[in-house]
């Protein structure tokens, strides 16, 4: 089973993708499809050499919903921002959040779930994989948003990535 | 004629967050504040746009689509890494001072505490996350 279907996860979203692509199910759609879903992990297996165990259940749903609504929500924020603030009364600032998570997966989830919220940018990364540098927009308190960005992404990320 | 309305509201919605990100690329001054512009902005005005593409195709052509939700997965996909590459571009000229723009707000960026360096200047050590040289 994990010879022939090395990220489970992968194929299944391959597949999905594909029929989506096609716009149709079809018999034939699907054929090829899972054809690239089994296929296409196998070929790349050496980029992901590791297999992240991430639990699909209903603490994925509440991130991406979650994710989903501060998106919006920081869109509104940041045009207020644009439209509104002076330059010189802009507090950007660089924040420094240490890391507990310990997978390249999930670290990159919470690098890019920081990137997609309007506001902040995750820059970089430490070489030793244990803190983001997170470029934000206009904070008033840096340590507070460190702190938001960990009990509400990183906490809900380690549950996910267990 | 309700879906005329819900389609063109949510055409001016996001053409109106696509044109504050473009402005908001204008106004702001430096590269690190330049970024929040188009890749945020952006987002909200994509989705709109894409959403009011569902709407008008169901009401108008009676089909349903799903490229639509394709392209936002896409979008989201690949937003971070166009932005954490030139982030990290800017970093890197930043300290090799090849860059010269009005000073950013935020100043350059600062060093992680515990005397190692981003993973832009200094290769990741192995068996972190940062590594991809495992096993």
């Amino acid at each position: 089973m994990t010879r022939l279907l090395p990220h489970p996860a992968l194929s299944a979203m391959l597949l999905v993708v594909w029929v989506l692509m096609a716009n149709e199910v079809t018999p034939g759609g699907i054929l090829l499809g899972s054809l690239f879903a089994l296929a296409l992990p196998k070929f790349t297996q050496p980029f992901w050499p590791d297999r992240p165990r991430v639990r699909f259940g209903r603490a994925f749903a509440a991130y991406c919903a979650i994710v989903l609504y501060d998106i919006v929500v920081a869109n509104f924020q940041v045009a207020w921002l644009i439209l509104f603030r002076r330059n010189r009364d802009l507090r950007a600032r660089w924040l420094i959040v240490p890391i507990d998570l310990t997978t390249p997966e999930s670290v990159t989830v919470l690098a890019g779930t920081i990137s997609l919220t309007p506001g902040t940018v995750s820059s970089d990364v430490s070489a030793d994989g244990r803190h983001l540098l997170v470029h934000a927009l206009d904070v008033a308190d840096e340590a507070a948003e460190v702190a938001r960005i960990k009990a509400r992404y990183e906490a809900r990320l380690l549950r996910i990535f267990a | 004629m309700l879906a005329d309305l819900l389609i063109a509201a949510l055409l001016l919605l996001g053409g109106g967050f696509v044109l504050i990100g473009s402005w908001g690329l204008v106004r702001l001054r430096s590269t690190m504040e330049r970024l929040h512009g188009p890749t945020k902005a952006t987002t909200l005005g994509l989705g709109a746009l894409l959403v009011a593409s569902v709407v008008f195709f169901q009401a108008k052509l009676g089909t349903w689509t799903a490229h639509e939700l394709l392209i936002s997965l896409f979008l989201f996909i690949t937003a971070p890494i166009s932005a954490n590459m030139i982030a990290k571009v800017h970093m890197h000229r930043l300290r090799t001072g090849a860059v010269s723009e009005p000073a950013s707000i935020a100043g350059p960026p600062p060093r992680p505490a515990n005397g190692s360096d981003w993973a832009t200047f200094e290769a990741p050590h192995s068996g972190t996350p940062t590594s991809t040289a495992n096993s």
